[in-house]
């Protein structure tokens, strides 16, 4: 695990209005991530998980607080920096795996490799990957003629491919039964030791949580336990 | 990669995208057709007036390129026979028997057959009694008519004579006197031919005949000016109807699109949201709509020119004689900027929503 921090999050708030009721979905989170750690992120529904991930992913600018992310300040960012940050600094996976259903596999790779502004062609290393993920035949299929542990072996092929500096990974496993969950864990836990790559991930399942180095738990908008 | 996703939102949805093809070539073909018959007709009519072999065609002077603007005393053709230069001059009655564009010609035989070389009878014979007409082949196979078979013109039955080959004066033939008599125009034609004994000699005559003082109230025209005044651009309210048509098209290919593409858009939100999770920008996203309406907007003007072939074939085996329809190539470019004019309007709307779609909202779309 490198040292330095690669996410610092000081008195984040995010309030949604929902018609003309203000919600608060994160009431001052503070948090600080080192480039190369795993961590696990639980909490229950509701407890600002994902939001917290919309965040840091530039879905969604904050309200107030500060939020660094591998060098770029996210408060006061523009629609267009946030769209930067997500070509290639962030990657997500997410629990319906989220692949383009009219596109195959190697074409939904390929998008983000084009939207990331890299050449078409990945580099050895990535072919390594591919073989680690075990998708290497079933890259000229579509979405819908894949397994879905093989949907979301490829939505994390997808995210890797940019070499992004930190991959999102909300609840990976929730859609996934128990073989392909762990085979998705031990991919999760090979790249990050692997190739050092940060990765946050929300789960509900503790079996899942135990593959990260560290295990925060949020509740009500606020991180109560793990900082 | 864009030109990859667009295909495969294509190929996704075949029948929407096919039935949107079709509906934004219905107003291609219709525009395509409008001036197919336009230029078809005026064609037509320059054809078969240069075929009469005149020099100078001389006409009363309220007629139009549309009417005849009434009709002459026959005797000015013998008068205009003497005039210097003038080898052969003949008279004809012209009468609309159908349709908008359905004249018949009513001409002394002998001397129609002494100025041009005459009809070349195909089948049957000339007149022979007093209730004949002479039709070309054009009208006899849209009416599905033989030589002694009937035809109505003007409410009274006339016995087919002869078929002639098309492309002289008129589809339909009668004699001088016969036509005089039932269109009441008794000693009357409504144009006269000149053929002069050297066709260099055009200026001067026309020159001579507009300014005499007897003849200066007539329209005097050589057979080039003449015909040259069958343009679009001559017939009083066409070129404005061309525009409407135009128009139409283009508020049908913009609806199409805008509908199509606004239902692709509401199905694809979710897609829409995870090519924003990927980095994908506003301008993007409203690239791959624009470009998808644009593919439908190409594809609906190559179906729409396919489709005016199929009507001009279909126009020419039905009505080869009322409605001379031809295929305008040069229309087919102004047809496709009118179509991706449309198609780009109607998917603006569509794509500027998608383009602003909240990622989170799109991604938990179902």
């Amino acid at each position: 695990m490198n040292s330095g921090p690669i996410i610092e999050i000081h008195g984040l708030r995010k309030i949604y209005r929902v018609g003309k009721v203000d919600v608060p979905a994160l009431r001052g989170v503070d948090l600080s991530v080192p480039a190369g750690e795993f961590l696990a992120i639980v909490g229950p529904s509701g407890s600002g998980k994902s939001t917290l991930f919309h965040i840091i992913g530039g879905l969604t600018p904050p309200t107030s607080g500060t939020v660094r992310v591998a060098g770029n300040e996210l408060t006061g960012m523009t629609d267009a920096g946030r769209t930067n940050l997500r070509k290639r600094t962030v990657a997500f996976v997410f629990q319906k795996f989220n692949l383009l259903p009219n596109l195959t596999a190697r074409d939904n790779i390929a998008v983000a490799r084009y939207l990331a502004g890299m050449d078409s062609k990945p580099g050895p290393e990535f072919e390594e990957i591919l073989r680690l993920l075990g998708i290497a035949n079933r890259l000229d299929h579509k979405p819908s003629a894949l397994s879905g542990g093989e949907q979301q072996r490829v939505a994390i092929a997808r995210a890797v491919v940019s070499h992004p500096a930190i991959l999102l990974a909300d609840e990976p496993t929730g859609n996934l039964d128990t073989e392909n969950s762990k085979a998705v864990l031990e991919i999760l836990r090979d790249l990050n030791e692997r190739l050092g790559q940060t990765i946050l991930m929300i789960t509900h399942n503790p079996e899942a949580a135990a593959y990260g180095h560290r295990k925060l738990h949020m509740r009500d908008g606020k991180i109560v336990e793990g900082v | 990669m864009t030109a990859k996703i667009v295909l495969e939102n294509l190929k996704h949805k075949p029948m929407r995208s096919l039935l949107s093809i079709l509906l934004v070539g219905v107003p291609v073909t219709l525009i395509l057709c409008l001036v197919g018959l336009s230029h078809g007709m005026l064609e037509d009519t320059q054809r078969r007036t240069r075929a009469v072999g005149a020099d100078i065609i001389f006409r009363p002077q309220g007629s139009s390129l549309l009417s005849t603007g009434g009709a002459m005393p026959e005797g000015i053709v013998k008068a205009l026979e003497k005039r210097p230069h003038v080898a052969m001059a003949v008279g004809v009655l012209n009468a609309l028997v159908g349709g908008v564009d359905l004249w018949a010609a009513g001409l002394d035989l002998d001397a129609f057959t002494r100025f041009s070389g005459g009809f070349k009878v195909q089948d049957g014979t000339v007149f022979q009694q007093p209730d004949d007409v002479m039709i070309d082949q054009y009208y006899a196979s849209e009416k599905n008519v033989h030589v002694g078979g009937y035809v109505t013109f003007l409410n009274k039955r006339w016995r087919v004579c002869g078929i002639f080959q098309g492309g002289v004066l008129s589809h339909i033939v009668f004699p001088l006197g016969v036509l005089q008599d039932v269109t009441e125009h008794a000693g009357q034609v409504t144009q006269i031919y000149l053929k002069l004994d050297n066709p260099s000699n055009t200026r001067d005559v026309i020159g001579s005949l507009k300014s005499d003082p007897a003849w200066g109230e007539y329209k005097v025209y050589s057979t080039e000016e003449f015909t040259a005044l069958f343009s679009i651009n001559n017939i009083p309210g066409l070129k404005e109807f061309v525009w409407v048509i135009v128009s139409i098209g283009v508020v049908i290919g913009f609806a199409v699109v805008c509908l199509s593409m606004y239902m692709a858009v509401l199905q694809r939100t979710r897609e829409i949201g995870i090519l924003k999770s990927l980095g994908a920008s506003n301008a993007f996203i409203l690239r791959i709509v624009l470009a998808e309406a644009l593919i439908m907007g190409v594809g609906g003007t190559a179906l729409g020119i396919v489709m005016s072939f199929g009507a001009w074939w279909l126009i020419r085996t039905l009505l080869p004689a009322s409605i001379p329809m031809v295929i305008v190539p040069e229309w087919w470019l102004i047809a496709l900027a009118i179509t991706l004019f449309g198609a780009g309007l109607g998917a603006l709307y569509p794509g500027l929503a998608a383009a602003r779609h909240d990622p989170i909202e799109a991604l938990a779309y179902e």
